[in-house]
């Protein structure tokens, strides 16, 4: 999942699009779960109207996680069983997959949430939603950062 | 605590809700009034009868306002009262957007969105029927049951409360609402009259809800959860075939 040279990247050009299209909507869709949109005008903005509509970014956030899920599962057995012979986790790629991991337990949790019949308390749900968008925030920081300067998840041995 | 003037909102198309000076509407709920009564004229075996319908939040058993709340400042209590949290609350009012009521009222300028950016971000709190749980706790029964003077709500477990619904269905030939609406309702009422026709007689509007059929609105979303259990699996199933065919 390298941003850097086609020639050192561990992953398919389709493979790092699907990726970032993927954490794209899921980004867009999670800020939609708070209630902003609308009051800073992008949901005024042609096209992005859904952005207001809660059920909806509701249903693509799942969706989009549908698919997080599948890529991020895939992406992290390929490594243990092929990738790991020939390149290694760097630090940066460390970082971003405990980040995700922490998302994504937050997330799974979140969902359980919201099934009809689930009783978790309200002091651990409110920390389910604060670590989600915190832990949200600090990968898109450190994927930003990692963009920027070309660092990549995964380096040749 | 309610600030006036109230800080100014960014953007200013940001609308104010203010019922602090009119604390005493009960003809629609407020943020100070979570309970009114609707009335209904209605022909019940040729005769104009007046129905009076009291409206507060029905508490559904999966309640949007509780779980899309993106604080969790709205909360579902393990005997199925769903409440809002006036600590934390701040004020966005997605909880009245996603309720399929629109039950939640916001009072601008109080809570905790004035401790950090009030411009910018919330705008009050968000109040709506608790069912009175600190009375419930206490073993009192909800302020609005002694309230009342014709007598007509019964509190207890869901199940009871629904065979007794339905025995009064029964015994008036009458209709019952709440029991299916948005996947089932900790509130449950029971008519004589089908409950089209009484939406048709009531006033509705802001603060005023409806008594239309409502799908189960959490449902959708949750369908797709077992596709979630599914989706790993197929990207392990993936991973996995690469390997034996390159191994191959």
């Amino acid at each position: 999942m390298d941003h850097g040279q086609s020639n050192t990247s561990a992953i398919s050009l389709p493979g790092r699009w699907f990726y970032l299209i993927t954490v794209f909507f899921l980004t867009l869709s999670g800020f939609g779960q708070m209630p902003i949109f609308k009051r800073y005008y992008i949901a005024d903005i042609p096209g992005l109207g859904w952005l207001a509509e809660f059920f909806i970014t509701h249903y693509i956030h799942y969706l989009a996680a549908i698919l997080f899920l599948a890529f991020a599962a895939y992406m992290l057995i390929d490594y243990l069983l092929s990738k790991r012979k020939s390149r290694q986790m760097t630090a940066n790629g460390y970082v971003r997959s405990v980040l995700l991991a922490g998302i994504l337990a937050s997330g799974i949790f979140l969902v359980i949430r919201n099934l009809a019949g689930s009783n978790f308390s309200s002091g651990f749900i409110i920390f389910l939603d604060l670590c989600h968008l915190g832990l949200v925030m600090a990968f898109l920081f450190v994927s930003l950062y990692c963009l920027v300067s070309k660092k990549h998840w995964t380096t040749v041995r | 605590m309610r600030q006036k003037p109230f800080p100014k909102m960014v953007p200013n198309r940001v609308p104010i809700e203010d019922w602090s000076e009119k604390k005493d509407v009960n003809d629609r709920l407020t943020p100070y009034n979570w309970l009114f009564i609707q009335h209904a004229e209605v022909e019940i075996n040729g005769a104009e009868t007046e129905l009076t319908i009291p409206r507060r939040c029905m508490h559904c058993v999966n309640p949007p306002c509780v779980k899309l709340c993106p604080w969790g400042a709205a909360k579902q209590l393990e005997n199925g009262i769903s409440r809002i949290d006036s600590d934390i609350c701040l004020g966005g009012s997605k909880c009245r957007k996603v309720c399929p009521w629109h039950i939640p009222q916001r009072q601008t300028g109080t809570g905790l969105y004035l401790d950090f950016l009030p411009s910018m971000a919330g705008n009050g709190v968000m109040y709506k029927c608790d069912r009175c749980y600190n009375r419930i706790a206490d073993g009192e029964v909800p302020a609005c049951i002694q309230a009342c003077p014709e007598d007509v709500q019964t509190i207890g477990p869901r199940d009871e409360i629904l065979q007794k619904a339905h025995a009064l269905a029964a015994e008036i030939n009458g209709y019952i609402y709440g029991e299916n609406e948005n996947g089932g309702t900790n509130t449950i009422y029971v008519s004589p009259v089908p409950f089209e026709e009484l939406n048709k007689a009531i006033d509705k509007g802001k603060g005023k809800p409806h008594l239309k059929p409502v799908e189960d609105t959490m449902a959708q979303a949750n369908n797709l959860a077992v596709a979630m259990l599914v989706a790993p699996i197929a990207g392990i199933a993936a991973a996995v075939g690469k390997f034996y065919k390159r191994t191959k």
